[in-house]
């Protein structure tokens, strides 16, 4: 257990540093910072004299060892454009981001697993030929059109709910919320119905196979045989298995949510850490970027990490060989 | 620190301002532009939007007034005791929002910062050598040389408290090498007609109008919001719903559909910004067929390049007839525009042939042409049409678009052929700008943005005379002359000022201004 528990952490560990050397040499590609940092105006001697405050004129060994050793200690600088310390500005923004997600979730769950299992139970069912159609579309359609679709309808059209931003927010020691307002709930309903639509249609097909799946094993043949009620073996017994994956799928998505929140939070203007990574790109602040990246790549490692020990915690048969 | 006790303490700070409730009054402004303003510390960067909004909270010793004339701030009066001593007289009874006097030591502190070598900022006064106390309401700058355009440059440079600085410890600007942030970054207290209220990074910013205002306040404003939002069709649809007063910039294709709407409207004007060809003038292209020669150092080249251009049909189908199409580097409201030198013959592809024949060229050639992507408005398209002009000559543009930070990086380097840049000669607002940065030969404080290594002796000398004369008429004169010269050499080609759409609710009045600074201290709403 020891021994598997420290070969996953130092196989994280490489998976991160290969993350920040592929975002570092990234960096030589975007452009030169200072050009946005400094006015039109400025001589070749200003720009000279930025570059070196900045170490932007050291060879990119050393500046990629020194970024690795300041991140380590969880420092990332000072923002090129906000001239604000990196890490204070994703601490301020991921609240916002994760709340968004964590609303997305239960929002593409609360829909998705019902939804899956009214189609596997009812499969020739016409409702259910339309939500399967509903769904190919859901998960073909970029979500930008769902999100300028969404504010078209329910911000221009009928006014019922806000375009942008994310509300009154209520500050509980540095986390800050948007839960506990009438504007900041209101605020979260159509980025979360953007950034959910996906998963809902993922979840929703993914349950519905599954569902399919294990209706025909043994065991509920079985249970049938009993005489058992129709109820008692769909959700009593089916459910139950169907949802084991749907969970460890669901878990691997947060992360992949909290990374392509980046869209939703552009669209809404939701003050999160993507909208802060895009501003980034567009100013080539690379310490934003590159503590934005790092952190996307800690999120999915951790994750992963999570699952692979309670895969080992579920499945016996791992310990056994290690 | 760390990152965890960066994140408790960083945040207690905006803690109580998150708190705060945006009860939205009866003369609240709700704004949105396009990016969020960077920072508060007016020293911290050069963004145009940025200290455009910061100039309702800090004021300079002197300002732009509705049609961009210096007009007094800060200072009442000035005068230059020596050529290079200039005196200003400062403005008494005004205070800081929290209460401070405004006295000689504040002018004296904030310029000292803004000039300071680790400031961001100090391109945007580069005649200063120092600034000096003479009494409590006077103050004298120093300049290393007369500098004629001196006051200009004062309107960008904003005035902070000096013993609130002291307190916080905010009298160096902020250094990008300490690491540290700077106290001024996220607060202020200034002289202006408005005091920020609260601040959430790309969420919202809200000012209050200062009662205390030293001035007459034209505006009935008691309150502006404002909100970022970078997504064109975001901003119009918020607009459009009644959340948002006023959006910069209105996207130019959503023009038509704002004014169908009911309760909105858009205003037009053109802006300062002049959009522009910048020519590699060496001896070999970077990017051609031709290896052994450069067409472009060829003056009858550049002319049929030009000539090729149909700028008439760009501002019609590109720019929704709202451009204003130039044969000068600088627009109209720029000190050294000249009207009669302003005459753009129309396109002409035969006789551009013809001029390509003449030199030699008369099968034409392949050339690099760099474009930046969403820089300037409709940057691409314009660049793909212009590409396609040409082709009608046989001249073969390889176009490369791509972001700004990579397009400039590139351009800076001496890397493109033909490249397109925007000048609007802010902050300085003068000729001289134009002059001394694209057309002035390379050198270190001199032609920075002339990677094309275009050189003209005379233009050179004229540029230096400018920089120097104090005498408005044969100062203007002389810039006119040299804008002539790079017009007739075709040093750069000209295309057009680009147009400059702001977006405001019914009732709302916003004068519009060409260099894209809404002034909201003349806003009123009905």
């Amino acid at each position: 257990m020891v021994a598997f528990v420290i070969r996953r952490l130092l196989q994280s560990v490489l998976v991160m540093l290969a993350v920040a050397l592929i975002a570092f040499t990234m960096f030589r590609f975007i452009g030169d910072p200072v050009n946005s940092m400094l006015p039109e105006n400025a001589t070749a001697e200003d720009r000279q004299t930025l570059r070196e405050n900045l170490g932007l004129d050291q060879p990119v060994t050393v500046q990629f060892t020194r970024f690795v050793s300041g991140a380590a200690k969880g420092e990332f600088g000072i923002s090129y454009r906000n001239k604000r310390p990196v890490a204070e500005m994703i601490a301020e923004r991921l609240p916002a981001t994760l709340e968004l997600v964590l609303a997305a979730a239960v929002f593409a769950l609360l829909l998705g697993v019902p939804i899956g299992i009214y189609t596997a139970l009812h499969p020739k069912g016409v409702l259910s030929n339309i939500l399967n159609i509903g769904s190919l579309i859901g998960i073909s359609v970029p979500t930008f059109v769902t999100g300028i679709l969404l504010i078209l309808i329910f911000s221009v059209w009928l006014n019922w709910l806000p375009s942008f931003g994310r509300g009154e927010t209520v500050q509980i020691g540095w986390w800050s919320t948007g839960f506990l307002t009438v504007s900041g709930l209101k605020s979260l309903i159509l980025p979360a119905i953007m950034l959910g639509l996906f998963q809902v249609t993922l979840i929703m097909r993914l349950v519905r196979a599954e569902m399919m799946e294990v209706l025909r094993s043994d065991f509920v043949r079985f249970a049938k045989a009993r005489g058992l009620t129709n109820r008692a073996v769909n959700f009593g017994h089916a459910l139950g298995n169907t949802l084991m994956p749907v969970i460890t799928i669901v878990g691997l998505q947060l992360g992949s949510m909290i990374a392509f929140a980046i869209i939703t939070e552009t669209v809404f203007q939701w003050p999160g850490m993507g909208l802060l990574f895009i501003q980034a790109v567009s100013f080539a602040d690379i310490p934003v970027m590159s503590a934005y990246l790092v952190l996307v790549a800690l999120v999915f490692v951790a994750i992963n990490m999570i699952v692979d020990l309670l895969y080992f915690a579920i499945d016996p048969r791992l310990s056994v060989r290690a | 620190m760390t990152f965890a006790s960066r994140l408790t303490s960083g945040l207690a700070a905006t803690a109580i301002a998150a708190l705060m409730a945006g009860a939205a009054g009866a003369n609240t402004l709700r704004m949105a532009d396009s990016t969020d303003i960077a920072a508060m510390d007016p020293h911290s960067m050069t963004e145009s939007n940025t200290i455009g909004f910061l100039n309702h909270v800090y004021e300079g010793l002197v300002r732009y007034n509705q049609d961009l004339e210096v007009e007094p701030a800060l200072a009442t009066s000035w005068e230059f005791v020596e050529p290079t001593r200039l005196r200003f007289k400062l403005r008494e009874g005004v205070n800081f929002h929290n209460g401070n006097p405004f006295t000689a030591d504040d002018v004296v502190a904030s310029l000292e910062r803004a000039a300071h070598e680790t400031s961001p900022v100090k391109s945007n006064i580069p005649g200063m050598k120092s600034i000096e106390k003479v009494d409590e309401y006077t103050v004298d700058l120093v300049l290393s040389g007369p500098d004629p355009i001196v006051l200009n440059y004062l309107t960008n440079i904003l005035i902070l408290d000096q013993e609130w600085m002291a307190e916080h410890d905010a009298l160096l600007p902020a250094d990008m090498r300490g690491g540290r942030e700077n106290y001024a970054v996220a607060n202020s207290n200034g002289t202006g007609p408005f005091m920020l209220e609260s601040r959430q990074p790309d969420a919202r910013t809200v000012l209050t109008v200062n009662e205390d205002w030293w001035d007459e306040p034209e505006h009935n404003l008691t309150r502006i919001e404002f909100s970022p939002i970078g997504s064109d069709a975001t901003r119009i649809a918020a607009l459009l719903s009644g959340e948002l007063d006023f959006i910069t910039p209105a996207p130019l294709q959503d023009v038509g559909r704002i004014e169908r709407a009911d309760g909105a409207s858009v205003i037009v004007a053109p802006a300062l910004r002049t959009i522009m060809l910048g020519m590699n003038h060496t001896d070999k292209l970077h990017n051609s067929n031709l290896t052994d020669k450069n067409p472009l150092q060829d003056v009858r080249v550049r002319q049929a390049l030009w000539r090729a251009i149909d700028m008439e049909l760009i501002r019609k189908k590109i720019m929704r007839d709202m451009s204003r199409n130039t044969a000068l580097l600088v627009a109209p409201p720029v000190p050294g525009y000249s009207e009669e030198l302003d005459v753009l013959p129309p396109a002409d592809a035969e006789a551009a042939k013809a001029l390509l024949s003449e030199a030699g060229y008369g099968d034409g050639f392949e050339v690099g042409f760099d474009c930046p992507s969403s820089r300037y408005v409709n940057d691409e398209e314009i660049c793909q049409a212009i590409t396609a002009m040409w082709a009608r000559i046989g001249v073969d543009a390889q176009l490369t678009s791509q972001t700004p930070s990579k397009h400039f990086e590139k351009v800076l380097a001496g890397g493109a052929d033909i490249f397109m840049v925007g000048w609007a000669t802010l902050p300085m607002l003068d000729s001289y700008s134009v002059l001394s940065a694209l057309l002035h030969t390379k050198g270190d404080r001199m032609g920075a943005w002339n990677p094309g290594g275009y050189s003209n002796p005379e233009l050179d000398a004229l540029t230096d005379k400018v920089a120097v004369e104090l005498d408005v008429e044969k100062r203007n004169a002389m810039m006119s002359e040299a804008l002539k010269i790079a017009r007739d050499e075709v040093a750069m080609i000209p295309l057009h000022q680009q147009p400059l759409a702001w977006a405001v609710r019914d009732g709302v009045n916003i004068p519009i201004t060409a260099d894209n600074k809404p002034r909201l201290w003349y806003a009123t709403i009905e």
